[in-house]
Protein backbone atom coordinates (compact mmCIF):
# COMPACT_ATOMS: atom_id res chain seq x y z
CA UNK A 1 0.00 0.00 0.00
CA UNK A 2 1.08 3.48 -0.96
CA UNK A 3 0.46 6.65 0.82
CA UNK A 4 0.56 9.70 -0.30
CA UNK A 5 0.22 13.31 1.13
CA UNK A 6 -1.05 16.86 -0.80
CA UNK A 7 -0.96 19.89 0.90
CA UNK A 8 -2.74 22.54 -1.01
CA UNK A 9 -1.99 26.35 0.02
CA UNK A 10 -3.83 29.48 -1.29
CA UNK A 11 -0.86 31.42 -3.24
CA UNK A 12 0.84 33.48 -1.37
CA UNK A 13 -1.02 36.77 -2.89
CA UNK A 14 -5.02 35.41 -2.41
CA UNK A 15 -6.65 37.04 0.22
CA UNK A 16 -7.01 34.10 3.11
CA UNK A 17 -9.52 35.12 5.16
CA UNK A 18 -9.75 31.95 7.19
CA UNK A 19 -6.42 32.25 8.36
CA UNK A 20 -6.98 36.52 9.00
CA UNK A 21 -9.56 34.89 11.25
CA UNK A 22 -7.06 32.78 13.32
CA UNK A 23 -4.33 35.54 13.50
CA UNK A 24 -6.52 37.82 15.14
CA UNK A 25 -8.30 35.25 17.71
CA UNK A 26 -4.87 34.28 19.01
CA UNK A 27 -4.58 37.65 20.51
CA UNK A 28 -7.90 37.24 22.61
CA UNK A 29 -6.54 33.72 23.83
CA UNK A 30 -3.50 35.57 25.33
CA UNK A 31 -0.81 34.53 22.18
CA UNK A 32 0.40 37.19 21.03
CA UNK A 33 3.73 37.34 18.36
CA UNK A 34 2.28 35.09 16.03
CA UNK A 35 2.09 37.83 12.77
CA UNK A 36 0.25 35.95 10.01
CA UNK A 37 -1.70 32.85 9.28
CA UNK A 38 -2.24 30.64 6.20
CA UNK A 39 -4.99 28.24 6.51
CA UNK A 40 -4.50 25.08 3.92
CA UNK A 41 -5.68 21.65 2.84
CA UNK A 42 -3.90 18.26 3.93
CA UNK A 43 -5.09 15.03 1.99
CA UNK A 44 -3.95 11.69 2.43
CA UNK A 45 -4.60 9.40 -0.39
CA UNK A 46 -4.34 5.51 0.10
CA UNK A 47 -3.22 3.28 -2.86
CA UNK A 48 -3.63 -0.31 -2.64
CA UNK A 49 -0.17 -0.62 -4.50
CA UNK A 50 2.29 1.51 -5.94
CA UNK A 51 1.91 4.58 -7.45
CA UNK A 52 3.32 7.20 -9.89
CA UNK A 53 3.98 10.88 -9.03
CA UNK A 54 2.73 11.81 -12.36
CA UNK A 55 -0.91 10.46 -11.36
CA UNK A 56 -0.64 11.95 -7.96
CA UNK A 57 0.71 15.28 -9.71
CA UNK A 58 -2.35 14.52 -12.25
CA UNK A 59 -4.94 14.07 -9.21
CA UNK A 60 -3.78 17.43 -7.13
CA UNK A 61 -3.52 19.71 -10.57
CA UNK A 62 -7.60 18.93 -11.80
CA UNK A 63 -9.47 18.00 -8.27
CA UNK A 64 -7.88 18.97 -4.80
CA UNK A 65 -6.59 21.97 -6.12
CA UNK A 66 -6.97 24.91 -8.62
CA UNK A 67 -4.29 25.81 -9.97
CA UNK A 68 -6.05 29.83 -10.70
CA UNK A 69 -5.32 30.40 -6.61
CA UNK A 70 -3.49 27.60 -4.90
CA UNK A 71 -0.28 25.48 -4.89
CA UNK A 72 0.28 22.02 -4.09
CA UNK A 73 3.03 19.98 -2.91
CA UNK A 74 3.04 16.20 -2.78
CA UNK A 75 4.96 14.09 -0.19
CA UNK A 76 5.45 10.56 -0.39
CA UNK B 1 -34.27 28.48 -36.27
CA UNK B 2 -36.82 28.94 -33.51
CA UNK B 3 -40.42 28.76 -34.73
CA UNK B 4 -43.07 31.21 -33.73
CA UNK B 5 -45.56 27.97 -31.96
CA UNK B 6 -42.53 26.29 -30.32
CA UNK B 7 -40.75 28.15 -27.28
CA UNK B 8 -37.22 27.98 -26.83
CA UNK B 9 -35.87 25.66 -24.65
CA UNK B 10 -33.63 26.66 -21.41
CA UNK B 11 -31.45 23.73 -19.43
CA UNK B 12 -31.63 24.44 -15.61
CA UNK B 13 -29.30 22.33 -14.33
CA UNK B 14 -29.85 20.79 -10.55
CA UNK B 15 -27.22 19.11 -9.00
CA UNK B 16 -27.55 18.17 -5.48
CA UNK B 17 -27.50 20.78 -3.33
CA UNK B 18 -28.42 23.03 -5.87
CA UNK B 19 -31.06 25.90 -4.33
CA UNK B 20 -32.56 28.51 -7.03
CA UNK B 21 -33.06 25.83 -9.53
CA UNK B 22 -36.65 26.11 -9.51
CA UNK B 23 -35.92 30.37 -9.38
CA UNK B 24 -34.19 29.75 -12.35
CA UNK B 25 -36.85 27.84 -14.86
CA UNK B 26 -39.74 30.26 -12.98
CA UNK B 27 -37.26 33.29 -14.83
CA UNK B 28 -37.15 31.48 -18.18
CA UNK B 29 -40.90 30.91 -18.06
CA UNK B 30 -41.58 34.61 -17.31
CA UNK B 31 -39.51 35.68 -20.05
CA UNK B 32 -41.54 33.57 -22.59
CA UNK B 33 -38.73 30.66 -22.52
CA UNK B 34 -39.63 26.82 -22.01
CA UNK B 35 -37.57 25.76 -19.10
CA UNK B 36 -36.06 22.30 -19.15
CA UNK B 37 -35.25 20.64 -15.78
CA UNK B 38 -31.53 18.74 -16.65
CA UNK B 39 -30.28 16.44 -13.54
CA UNK B 40 -26.52 16.36 -12.83
CA UNK B 41 -26.36 12.95 -14.05
CA UNK B 42 -27.93 13.43 -17.46
CA UNK B 43 -26.14 11.83 -20.51
CA UNK B 44 -27.96 14.71 -22.92
CA UNK B 45 -29.03 18.10 -23.13
CA UNK B 46 -32.41 17.37 -24.67
CA UNK B 47 -32.02 19.67 -27.23
CA UNK B 48 -32.37 23.00 -24.98
CA UNK B 49 -30.67 25.66 -26.81
CA UNK B 50 -29.34 27.06 -23.69
CA UNK B 51 -28.42 26.46 -19.83
CA UNK B 52 -28.80 27.91 -16.87
CA UNK B 53 -26.07 26.75 -14.06
CA UNK B 54 -28.14 27.82 -11.11
CA UNK B 55 -26.79 29.28 -7.43
CA UNK B 56 -26.70 26.84 -4.53
CA UNK B 57 -24.55 24.52 -2.78
CA UNK B 58 -23.51 21.84 -5.34
CA UNK B 59 -22.30 19.11 -3.24
CA UNK B 60 -22.11 21.09 -0.35
CA UNK B 61 -19.38 23.01 -1.39
CA UNK B 62 -16.89 20.59 -0.84
CA UNK B 63 -13.38 20.89 -1.75
CA UNK B 64 -13.80 24.44 -3.28
CA UNK B 65 -17.58 25.60 -4.37
CA UNK B 66 -17.83 24.35 -8.25
CA UNK B 67 -15.27 22.00 -7.92
CA UNK B 68 -17.21 18.41 -7.88
CA UNK B 69 -20.31 19.89 -9.90
CA UNK B 70 -17.68 20.89 -12.54
CA UNK B 71 -16.42 17.32 -13.34
CA UNK B 72 -20.76 16.29 -12.98
CA UNK B 73 -21.89 14.40 -15.82
CA UNK B 74 -23.84 16.76 -17.79
CA UNK B 75 -21.00 19.55 -17.10
CA UNK B 76 -19.28 17.08 -19.87
CA UNK B 77 -21.74 18.38 -22.06
CA UNK B 78 -22.19 21.55 -21.10
CA UNK B 79 -18.85 22.15 -21.92
CA UNK B 80 -18.35 21.02 -24.97
CA UNK B 81 -21.51 22.63 -26.13
CA UNK B 82 -20.37 26.21 -24.20
CA UNK B 83 -17.55 25.56 -26.73
CA UNK B 84 -19.54 25.43 -29.79
CA UNK B 85 -21.32 28.88 -29.17
CA UNK B 86 -24.13 27.07 -26.71
CA UNK B 87 -25.15 30.30 -24.54
CA UNK B 88 -24.30 29.05 -20.77
CA UNK B 89 -25.29 31.87 -18.07
CA UNK B 90 -23.93 30.56 -14.31
CA UNK B 91 -25.49 32.43 -11.35
CA UNK B 92 -23.35 32.50 -8.10
CA UNK B 93 -22.51 28.97 -7.62
CA UNK B 94 -22.89 28.20 -11.31
CA UNK B 95 -20.93 31.07 -12.03
CA UNK B 96 -18.41 29.19 -9.70
CA UNK B 97 -19.29 25.97 -11.42
CA UNK B 98 -18.30 27.91 -14.76
CA UNK B 99 -14.64 29.18 -13.29
CA UNK B 100 -13.91 25.90 -12.25
CA UNK B 101 -15.01 24.01 -15.35
CA UNK B 102 -12.20 26.72 -17.01
CA UNK B 103 -15.65 28.19 -19.38
CA UNK B 104 -14.25 31.20 -17.66
CA UNK B 105 -11.07 33.04 -16.02
CA UNK B 106 -10.38 33.65 -12.49
CA UNK B 107 -11.93 31.79 -9.26
CA UNK B 108 -13.95 32.63 -6.40
CA UNK B 109 -13.15 32.55 -2.95
CA UNK B 110 -13.99 33.81 0.02
CA UNK B 111 -15.56 36.67 1.00
CA UNK B 112 -12.83 39.61 1.77
CA UNK B 113 -15.05 40.76 4.95
CA UNK B 114 -15.59 36.89 6.10
CA UNK B 115 -19.47 37.18 6.35
CA UNK B 116 -22.21 35.82 4.00
CA UNK B 117 -23.32 38.82 2.09
CA UNK B 118 -27.15 38.73 1.40
CA UNK B 119 -28.15 42.47 0.11
CA UNK B 120 -29.98 44.08 -2.81
CA UNK B 121 -26.99 44.75 -4.80
CA UNK B 122 -26.31 48.24 -7.21
CA UNK B 123 -24.92 46.86 -10.29
CA UNK B 124 -23.82 48.39 -13.64
CA UNK B 125 -23.96 46.67 -16.98
CA UNK B 126 -20.84 47.07 -19.19
CA UNK B 127 -21.69 44.78 -21.86
CA UNK B 128 -24.93 44.67 -23.39
CA UNK B 129 -23.95 42.87 -26.07
CA UNK B 130 -23.71 39.20 -24.64
CA UNK B 131 -26.14 36.79 -24.78
CA UNK B 132 -27.26 37.02 -22.02
CA UNK B 133 -27.08 41.19 -21.33
CA UNK B 134 -28.31 42.34 -25.46
CA UNK B 135 -31.69 43.77 -24.06
CA UNK B 136 -30.15 46.17 -21.88
CA UNK B 137 -29.11 49.91 -22.22
CA UNK B 138 -25.16 49.90 -21.83
CA UNK B 139 -23.91 51.33 -18.82
CA UNK B 140 -27.41 50.44 -17.19
CA UNK B 141 -27.75 50.63 -13.54
CA UNK B 142 -29.93 47.77 -11.93
CA UNK B 143 -30.70 46.28 -8.59
CA UNK B 144 -31.01 42.41 -8.12
CA UNK B 145 -30.05 40.89 -5.06
CA UNK B 146 -26.58 39.08 -4.09
CA UNK B 147 -26.06 36.42 -1.31
CA UNK B 148 -23.12 34.21 -1.16
CA UNK B 149 -20.00 33.36 1.14
CA UNK B 150 -17.50 33.02 -1.41
CA UNK B 151 -18.38 35.56 -3.78
CA UNK B 152 -15.17 37.16 -4.10
CA UNK B 153 -13.79 37.44 -7.45
CA UNK B 154 -9.62 36.65 -8.34
CA UNK B 155 -6.94 36.65 -11.32
CA UNK B 156 -3.65 37.73 -11.75
CA UNK B 157 -3.20 40.95 -12.84
CA UNK B 158 -2.42 39.88 -15.88
CA UNK B 159 -6.15 38.05 -16.63
CA UNK B 160 -7.67 41.27 -14.94
CA UNK B 161 -6.21 43.77 -17.79
CA UNK B 162 -7.09 40.99 -20.62
CA UNK B 163 -10.99 40.90 -19.03
CA UNK B 164 -10.55 44.66 -19.38
CA UNK B 165 -8.76 45.24 -22.14
CA UNK B 166 -11.06 43.10 -24.38
CA UNK B 167 -14.36 44.24 -22.62
CA UNK B 168 -15.47 41.05 -20.76
CA UNK B 169 -16.41 42.55 -17.68
CA UNK B 170 -19.86 42.25 -17.80
CA UNK B 171 -21.50 43.09 -14.55
CA UNK B 172 -19.66 45.89 -12.12
CA UNK B 173 -20.75 46.18 -8.51
CA UNK B 174 -21.54 50.02 -7.73
CA UNK B 175 -22.33 51.57 -4.63
CA UNK B 176 -20.37 49.38 -2.62
CA UNK B 177 -18.26 46.06 -3.09
CA UNK B 178 -20.04 43.66 -1.15
CA UNK B 179 -17.22 40.92 -1.13
CA UNK B 180 -13.90 42.67 -1.76
CA UNK B 181 -14.11 41.44 -5.72
CA UNK B 182 -11.41 42.50 -7.84
CA UNK B 183 -11.78 45.92 -9.52
CA UNK B 184 -15.76 45.66 -8.31
CA UNK B 185 -15.89 42.95 -11.14
CA UNK B 186 -19.48 41.20 -10.45
CA UNK B 187 -19.95 39.13 -13.32
CA UNK B 188 -17.85 38.52 -16.67
CA UNK B 189 -18.20 36.76 -19.91
CA UNK B 190 -16.29 34.13 -22.57
CA UNK B 191 -14.83 36.13 -25.74
CA UNK B 192 -17.80 35.34 -27.75
CA UNK B 193 -20.19 36.72 -25.33
CA UNK B 194 -22.29 33.13 -25.41
CA UNK B 195 -20.91 32.29 -21.85
CA UNK B 196 -21.48 34.62 -18.57
CA UNK B 197 -21.04 34.19 -15.52
CA UNK B 198 -21.99 36.83 -12.13
CA UNK B 199 -22.70 36.40 -8.49
CA UNK B 200 -25.42 38.02 -7.79
CA UNK B 201 -29.48 36.47 -8.40
CA UNK B 202 -31.29 37.82 -11.53
CA UNK B 203 -33.81 35.14 -11.24
CA UNK B 204 -34.53 36.40 -7.42
CA UNK B 205 -35.29 40.22 -9.32
CA UNK B 206 -38.05 39.40 -11.92
CA UNK B 207 -40.80 40.87 -10.33
CA UNK B 208 -41.44 43.59 -7.43
CA UNK B 209 -43.91 40.98 -5.46
CA UNK B 210 -40.66 38.55 -4.86
CA UNK B 211 -37.77 40.81 -5.43
CA UNK B 212 -36.46 44.50 -5.37
CA UNK B 213 -37.42 45.13 -9.27
CA UNK B 214 -37.44 43.18 -12.37
CA UNK B 215 -34.36 43.85 -13.51
CA UNK B 216 -33.12 40.64 -13.51
CA UNK B 217 -35.83 39.83 -16.05
CA UNK B 218 -33.55 41.03 -18.69
CA UNK B 219 -31.02 38.91 -18.36
CA UNK B 220 -33.54 35.85 -19.15
CA UNK B 221 -35.63 38.16 -22.23
CA UNK B 222 -32.42 39.24 -23.64
CA UNK B 223 -31.33 35.13 -24.06
CA UNK B 224 -35.01 34.77 -25.45
CA UNK B 225 -35.04 37.95 -28.05
CA UNK B 226 -31.21 36.91 -28.92
CA UNK B 227 -32.83 32.99 -29.80
CA UNK B 228 -36.06 34.10 -31.24
CA UNK B 229 -34.13 36.51 -33.46
CA UNK B 230 -31.60 33.88 -34.51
Amino acid sequence: MARVVVDVMLKPEILDPQGQAIVQALPRLGFNGVTDVRAGKHFVLDFPGEVDEKTVQEIADTLLANPVIEDFEIHS
Amino acid sequence: MVSLVSKPKVGVVTFPGSLDDRDAQRAVRAAGGEPVALWHADADLHGVDAVVLPGGFSYGDYLRAGAIARFAPVMGLVISGARAGLPVLGICNGFQVLCEAHLLPGALIRNAGRRFVCTDQWLRVERADTAWTGSYEPGAEIVIPVKNGEGAYVADSHTLDALEGEGRVAFRYLRGNPNGSARDIAGITNETGTVVGLMPHPEHAIESLTGPGADGLTIFSSLLNRLVAA
